[in-house]
């Protein structure tokens, strides 16, 4: 994979969100070191779409999601939302995208500030924001928990008297508060049990029908990106694999990376039985001194030596479908 | 004080049950009154064989390994019931004597690997320390003998391993030196919680391929616990599913996927987002959550949250029964596929999620 490249994006004026050789670095103390956690990546998204980010931890995933709302800003690239270049933004303006763009986190009950009732929690966004009177913002914040399926009547409780699902229901009510017009939703469902897991992801489509949202869905888990995207796009060690609607990613993959990945996931089903040939061998290389050429090729089965030399390209294999592989699954070689 | 190895090893040519838990209860005193964390529990294991159980956060799964071990607190833990491990009653077994089975007998690998490894010990420390307690190893071939664990659970170049520290390995590598160090002294059940739920779906695939092969290789028996179906569908040979303490549905593997009985086991497996499912596919959710167990609520626990529900079921709890399919156990008054549940789930259909 190790992909660069930007064949895969739309014309500007169709994305919503449109981010072009995103680069995040961080220092490792004094060292002198950097860890390339997001290193040139390019991603697009339609109004009203759903885009899933898909890969191991460490491939920059979560790095990416924040960098759109600035936390941190970026090393380098351009992120362009609504036509307004955000890495350009400084202090007021960057607080006023932050309206437009919200973000949804791992951990439900970290992410919720244990000490204050729910309905502080959900009516903060909008008293820091001035919006509305007093009455009108207790009535926004009891429409809100009424539509993520939160009982109203139990908007003085805290954050500890709900479970791990309702939570996660508060901290969506939270960020629809202020009718964003992006919800960036970072591994929303993976610290939830799969029977509220089920209940949250059809809550996400139902709300993104409802309020027309768009979304970046962020997760490790690819059966459940699949469930919620119309596109995914498929990560390894900061960069980008293969580009491509969800139902075409998954029945026919590219990137000799997406094609493991997806032999990797246990299937509940007793007639499948687990191949241990078609594991992903070793472990993701460092980030810290990623390896030459395409980055995966330390791990893969079909590496060659242009591998090593020359860093493939995102191309088009496919009505949608992307790939940066020099030998892909599908369609010619590069 | 050991047990006589000749008699153990009669012991074990002629039976074949290595476990049987009988009517298992573990109840935990707390300020807000008695978790019934596990609440009267029943199955048995075969040698050799692995069991699979299954169940959401809560439902007792991980209390169940570690009281059959012996592994909870005493002073806050009330137990009840019979484990008979190789015939031996171990359920009222004082730590002292508990610990000749530990490691030697059954061994239990935790979920996260970084919590469970002593952070300023190095690895080699850790997996000899067993070898010369326990087994009266010399230091010098312990460390041989770790080295080859090592080996044994695929990390590379095991002897400079064995200096490292565990912040220096990765969470795959860290699962694996666990692997090894419950491995160490050759037990013959390994419990195995929760052992991949830290872990990346491509290292998951990896550990679970790794448990395989040692468990065939060793002839050991297999207790894996996970929240998840997916991992114990094609690895087990039997799988248990819990629901609120109780023990709901026990099956082969196959059967129980083929012909589960029980509503609370489908709307499980129903749940889970499967890949071959176009994407936009709605879903089926199990409404509501798990009963508390401070005062779980009468009758079938399943209950509350159960489409197929009748007045029966909350009144009268439903006892385990074995279906035509030997060996397939659930606990049901309406099953899957009755005459009462078919009529029920016609006249829920017009109304479901």
């Amino acid at each position: 994979m190790a992909g660069t490249g930007t064949a895969h994006l739309h014309g500007e004026s169709e994305a919503l969100l449109r981010v072009e050789n995103l680069t995040v670095q961080f220092p490792v103390g004094r060292t002198g070191l950097k860890v390339h956690a997001v290193s040139g990546i390019s991603f697009d998204v339609l109004p009203g779409e759903t885009l899933g980010l898909v890969g191991e931890s460490g491939c920059g995933k979560s790095t990416t999601g924040k960098a759109v709302i600035q936390l941190p800003p970026p090393t380098s690239g351009s992120i362009v939302f609504q036509g307004q270049d955000l890495t350009q933004l400084r202090g007021e303006k960057v607080r006023q995208l932050r309206t437009n763009v919200q973000m949804i986190f791992q951990d439900p009950i970290s992410s919720l500030n244990p000490r204050r009732r729910v309905r502080d929690i959900v009516a903060e966004p909008l008293h820091v924001w001035g919006i509305g009177s007093k009455q009108e913002r207790a009535r926004k914040v009891e429409e809100v928990l009424e539509t993520v399926g939160i009982d109203p009547s139990t908007a003085d409780r805290r954050p500890h008297q709900f479970s791990g699902g309702q939570c996660q229901r508060i901290s969506i009510a939270r960020a629809l508060v202020l009718e964003p017009k992006m919800l960036i939703c970072d591994e929303p469902v993976s610290a939830l049990d799969v029977s509220v897991q089920a209940q949250v992801l059809n809550l996400l489509e139902d709300l993104k029908a409802k309020y027309g949202l768009t979304m970046v869905f962020i997760a490790h888990d690819l059966a459940v990106v699949k469930n919620v995207s119309d596109r995914v796009c498929v990560m390894y060690l900061g960069k980008v694999c293969e580009v491509a609607p969800s139902d075409d990613l998954y029945a026919q993959p590219a990137h000799p990376y997406t094609s493991r990945l997806l032999d990797s996931i246990p299937v509940p089903d007793p007639e499948v039985k687990p191949d241990p040939a078609n594991r992903i061998q070793g472990e993701l290389p460092s980030p810290m001194a990623p390896p030459s050429g395409c980055r995966f090729r330390t791990r893969c089965p079909i590496a060659q030596e242009r591998c090593a030399s020359e860093e493939p390209q995102l191309r088009h294999v496919g009505q949608g479908h992307y790939v940066a592989c020099h030998f892909p699954l599908v369609g010619a070689p590069a | 004080m050991s047990r006589n190895a000749l008699d153990t090893a009669q012991r074990r040519a002629t039976t074949s049950t290595l476990l049987e838990v009988r009517d298992l209860r573990t109840h935990f005193r707390t300020p807000r009154g008695i978790v019934r964390a596990v609440d009267g529990v029943s199955f048995t294991l075969e040698r050799g064989k692995s069991l699979g159980v299954v169940g959401e956060s809560g439902s007792g799964k991980t209390v169940l390994s570690r009281s059959i071990m012996g592994l909870l607190p005493r002073r806050t833990t009330l137990r009840s019931g019979t484990v008979l491990f190789e015939g031996n009653d171990i359920s009222s077994a004082d730590p002292k004597l508990m610990r000749q089975f530990w490691g030697t007998e059954m061994s239990m690998i935790f979920q996260d690997p970084m919590t469970s490894l002593n952070p300023v010990v190095r690895v080699g420390r850790q997996i000899t320390e067993s070898l010369t307690k326990r087994l009266g190893m010399p230091k010098d071939q312990a460390l041989a003998t770790a080295e080859r664990l090592l080996a044994d659970v695929r990390i590379p170049e095991p002897q400079r391993r064995l200096r490292e520290f565990p912040y220096q390995l990765s969470g795959g590598m860290r699962q694996r030196v666990s692997i090894a160090i419950a491995l160490a002294c050759g037990p013959t059940l390994l419990f195995a919680d929760e052992p991949t739920t830290a872990l990346d779906v491509t290292v998951q695939a990896q550990i679970l391929d790794l448990l395989d092969e040692q468990r065939s290789d060793r002839n050991m028996s297999m207790i894996l616990v996970t929240h998840d179906l997916g991992v114990v569908a094609g690895r087990t040979d039997e799988i248990a599913v819990m629901y609120a303490g109780k023990l709901v549905e026990k099956a082969p593997t196959k059967v129980l996927f083929s012909k589960m009985k029980m509503p609370y086991t489908e709307a499980l497996l129903r749940s889970i987002p499967r890949i071959e499912d176009h994407s936009h596919t709605r879903l089926q959710v199990i409404a509501g959550r798990p009963p508390a167990l401070i005062d779980p609520p009468p009758g079938c626990r399943f209950a509350p949250r159960c489409p197929y529900a009748q007045e029966r079921c909350t009144v009268e709890e439903p006892p385990l029964v074995e279906a035509d399919t030997p060996g397939h156990f659930y606990a049901c008054w309406y099953p899957v596929g009755s005459a009462e549940w078919q009529a029920r789930q016609g006249a829920t259909a017009g109304t479901g999620a």
